[in-house]
């Protein structure tokens, strides 16, 4: 069944049986390995993505369900080509090590903080309770997400 | 808040390392700087391909077939109707594999493993000693054609009874897991006259403590894809820590080691749980028999079922102390889970052996260390490796110690302290720096003002936990590394060194090293890294042991090239050596006059003299040491630490709650202060999980934790923020005076919780992971 899916802003039409998940579909159809996977049963967050700017793991939604509606990737957080600022942050403040959780890690920072411009170290813990990262021990991302939502709002 | 510190005035020794120990004492422009790693760049856009993000043109999918039995006996396995369905390219058995025998002893660039030899079977023969062992492999069109044919798979077990605990493991009447009994390794430390010490002692504690089977957990499961390349080349591109395995895979194949190139991909994290061979020798096998590229990913629940755990341990500690506090003696006896195959057990054990004691003076030392075979899933290298478990023991002790003599735990560590000069009970002399009173002050002082409980019922508690790790393999292992680094003819920089990265920020690590020495900027240096066919071997990315032996093979490396260039340079200037640098991306001399580079690499090229120098690093060597005499160096050096925790403990419902986390550790130097601030914070996080909530559950070798649903690692709301505190004492033995930092922080975690506990309550809780069930227990809320 072909299939018109909306990825960082660009249409794909790709051929999908019924039963394929977004993660199956965007690393093995579509070669776009923006979204990892770390355990294909909806509990690491490393494959996350937004969906219609939601956070969702994409090993746990089925591809045809997010026809028409806009994914975003990693990758859909540059602008121009330039790093998103909160990329950047992450840079800044060392909260990269494997790098295996950072691309979910990312979506889900990015979209918490769209929806609560202002939170507290507690608030950003437990938005990103989801997404397990076994490297960084977790205070880095905190850091970089806190100093993201705080130069945000200048 | 994370603070950097130069401890001691140690800051600017000169160290002869590399041929280069001059230029190591000045002040430094790039080495100790907050740099933002390449690899972190490419990570944070998804840039960065991983062994899964590669897919070959008609690339077949490879799975295992494991057993379901613990243990059982294979009467025979039919693969008649699996090979005949849809799709499927092949099906291997044990019969199908040149050489089934794989030796998975000390990996690596090493010459000596003596009694550490340790075998395996590829695939099973007769036998399956553990649930999930591999029995056969697929390789099919697609993933589920491929999943399809290993069902189909008929193998006709027998089921064993087996055993599955290492005390039982040992008795006499025990199934034997391998024909020679079950004892796999027996280590003895003896030094001084540990009875008459206990005879003579003010006080003797005794405990009894347990840690269980975890998961190194990484996020990235084992990966990886074949294929044939020109030459016939097995080239097999994966996740590893250890692309010297290329060695293992040409022997199961039986072809030579120069016809297998293994490429290691940027890991998701390895953690020891990819020192041992994955998927490679498989991926070759399929690779071979089909003659076309194969992928293989292990499922989540595949690499909780099957893969090499953490030893679980009973360590039994009688300690000896003074009135003041000085220790006199340990007497101590550990026992650990190998399970069904030996991988790097006996290794585990001595890591634990030696480091049993802690890092304290103890005169009188009796240490016994066993481990034993059982039919659970097999353990090997984790992060801390041996010198892990025994913390929980040893600083447990040394609270009850200060407990029982009313003195302040801290006080009675610093007492202990071991100093340069020390010995440890296996016969090392500590011949480096040892900060720990300092690093105990820091530690605590980091917990600042006391949390106020939440509730009535609620109690606060504070503990702390010292440690050392080795870094470095043991001296008698031989360990070398090499790098090559060379200039492109615009002044460019090239790195290339065997190291696979696990996340840690191994190669940008060499990059700073190598913009250091010849002052080029970072960002016009690329780093090759972790290439059996193209990079300069460097062995393992395990034991700590990258930024050490790398590191100094970059340095030493980068150090000859300064002088190569430096020496044309000053030629052209007409002046000496002594009066030219490299700095800048050009050349300086002392006058004020300036040559580009290029210049002078042109110049080099007309000279015949080379623009690259291709190092090895030795580490320093030494004769096996007899433990029961207590003979000698058996590392070269260690790594010291300190951990505070404050938490609350609810005491209706054995709930802790932790508060705050303070880890200090003597880097010697931080090359990269953030890469090592994300060691001490992560590693201190991986203690946390393995002190409160992980564990491999078993039952009769049944692992009952074979998803992230049921294997629990910490999140974000479990565990506090971490404060890394730095200190540089200059003194270790890797570039620049740099310790290893990759494993030890996980050492001191647990123990410290332990310890707030029953500074919380005054209850003791000996088994890990402190769960609130346990924690009730040992409030006595359960019985
Ligand atoms: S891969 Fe989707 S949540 Fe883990
Ligand atoms: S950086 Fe490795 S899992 Fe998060």
């Amino acid at each position: 069944m072909t299939t018109r899916l909306l990825i960082n802003g660009r249409a794909r039409d790709v051929d999908v049986e019924p039963h394929r998940t977004l993660l199956e579909v965007l690393r093995d159809t579509l070669g776009i390995f923006d979204a990892k996977e770390g355990c294909n049963e909806g509990v690491c967050g490393a494959c996350t993505v937004l969906l219609d700017g939601r956070p969702v793991s994409s090993c746990l939604v089925l591809a045809v369900a997010t026809r028409g509606k806009p994914i975003t990737t990693v990758r859909g957080l540059e602008r121009d080509g330039d790093l998103h600022p909160l990329q950047d942050a992450f840079l800044r403040h060392g909260a990269v090590q494997c790098g295996f959780c950072t691309p979910g890690m990312l979506l889900t920072a990015y979209a918490f903080v769209e929806a609560h411009p202002h939170p507290d170290r507690a608030a950003i813990r437990e938005a990103l309770e989801g997404n397990l990262c076994r490297c960084t021990g977790y205070t880095k991302i905190v850091d970089a997400v806190e100093d993201y939502a705080r130069n945000r709002c200048g | 808040m994370r603070m950097i510190e130069g401890g001691h005035g140690f800051a600017g020794d000169p160290r002869a390392v590399g041929g280069v120990g001059g230029h190591i004492g000045a002040p430094h422009s790039v080495v100790g700087q907050r740099v933002v790693r390449h690899d972190a760049r490419d990570k944070v856009q998804a840039a960065t391909a991983y062994a899964g993000d590669w897919a070959m043109p008609g690339m077949l999918h490879g799975v295992v077939v494991r057993s379901p039995y613990p243990s059982a006996r294979i009467r025979g396995i039919d693969t008649t109707k699996a090979a005949a369905m849809r799709g499927v390219a092949c099906v291997l058995t044990a019969r199908d594999v040149p050489r089934n025998t794989l030796m998975t002893d000390v990996p690596g660039q090493t010459t000596t493993v003596g009694p550490l030899r340790a075998k395996l079977h590829v695939l099973a023969e007769d036998r399956v000693r553990h649930q999930g062992e591999p029995v056969a492999l697929v390789a099919a069109e697609t993933l589920e054609q491929a999943r399809d044919a290993a069902d189909a798979v008929e193998v006709d077990y027998e089921p064993r009874p087996g055993v599955f605990d290492a005390e039982q493991a040992l008795a006499p009447d025990a199934p034997k897991v391998h024909d020679e009994g079950n004892l796999l390794a027996h280590w003895r430390i003896a030094r001084g006259d540990v009875d008459a010490a206990f005879a003579g002692a003010a006080v003797v504690v005794e405990g009894e403590y347990r840690t269980q089977f975890v998961d190194s957990a990484y996020l990235e499961p084992e990966t990886g894809v074949a294929w044939i390349d020109s030459d016939g080349v097995i080239t097999i591109r994966l996740s590893t820590q250890v692309i010297e395995h290329f060695r293992d895979v040409a022997d199961v194949l039986d072809v030579p080691q120069n016809r297998v190139r293994v490429i290691g991909a940027y890991l998701g994290g390895g953690f020891g749980g990819k020192e041992d061979v994955t998927v490679e020798v498989y991926l070759g096998l399929l690779a071979v028999k089909t003659g076309r590229p194969v992928k293989m990913v292990w499922t989540r629940q595949e690499s909780l079922l099957a893969r090499a755990k953490r030893h679980p341990y009973r360590l039994r500690y009688r300690t000896a102390a003074a009135k003041t506090g000085e220790i006199l003696a340990q007497d101590v006896e550990l026992l650990g889970d190998s399970g069904a195959y030996a991988y790097l057990s006996a290794l585990v054990l001595l890591y634990s052996t030696v480091t049993a004691c802690g890092p304290y003076r103890v005169p009188a030392a009796r240490v016994q260390a066993r481990v034993a075979y059982t039919n659970n899933p097999p353990t090997s290298a984790m992060r801390g490796f041996g010198a892990m478990q025994t913390v929980f023991g040893y600083e447990s002790q040394m609270d009850r110690v200060a407990r029982a003599l009313g003195l302040p735990p801290a006080d009675v560590r610093k007492a202990n302290a071991l100093r340069r000069g020390d010995t440890l009970p296996v016969g090392q002399v500590i011949e480096t720096h040892c900060a720990l009173p300092e690093l105990i002050d820091r530690a605590w002082a980091g917990l600042g003002a006391p949390t106020p409980p939440r509730a009535p019922h609620a109690k606060v508690g504070r503990g702390l936990a010292c440690n050392l790790q080795p870094y470095g393999r043991i001296v008698w292992l031989h360990d070398w590394a090499s790098a090559w680094v060379g200039f492109e003819m615009d002044g460019s920089l090239v790195v290339r060194c065997g190291c696979p990265d696990v996340g840690g920020g191994q190669a940008s690590s060499l990059c700073q090293i190598a913009a250091e020495v010849l002052g080029v900027p970072i960002d016009r240096i690329s780093v090759h890294i972790a290439d059996s066919a193209l990079t300069p071997l460097a062995g393992t990315t395990t034991a700590s042991r990258q930024l050490y032996m790398s590191g100094n093979a970059t340095l030493k490396a980068s150090g000859e090239l300064r002088e190569q260039i430096l020496g044309v340079a000053a030629k052209l200037l007409e002046t000496s050596v002594a009066d030219v640098d490299l700095a800048g991306g050009e050349v300086r001399a002392a006058d004020g006059r300036t040559m580009p580079l290029r210049q002078v690499l042109a110049a080099c090229a007309r000279m015949g003299v080379p623009r690259s120098h291709l190092a090895v690093y030795h580490a320093p060597a030494g004769e096996p040491v007899d433990l029961t005499k207590g003979s000698g160096k058996i590392f070269p050096d260690y790594t010291f630490g300190c951990h505070a925790v404050e938490l609350e403990v609810d005491t209706e419902t054995g709930r802790v709650r932790l508060l705050k986390h303070v880890a200090a550790h003597d880097v010697g130097r931080a090359i990269n202060p953030m890469s090592v601030e994300g060691q001490i914070e992560g590693g201190a996080v991986q203690g946390l999980g393995y002190a409160m909530m992980e564990e491999v559950v078993l039952e009769d070798g049944i692992n009952l934790t074979t998803s992230f649903a049921s294997y629990l690692i910490p999140t974000t709301v479990d565990v506090p923020d971490v404060e890394a505190i730095v200190l540089e004492s200059g003194e270790g033995l890797g570039p620049f005076g740099a310790r290893g930092i990759g494993e030890p922080p996980i050492g001191p975690p647990a123990a410290a919780v332990a310890n707030a506990i029953e500074d919380a309550t005054g209850a003791r809780v000996t088994r890990l992971p402190m769960t609130p069930e346990r924690v009730a227990r040992a409030l006595r809320l359960l019985t």
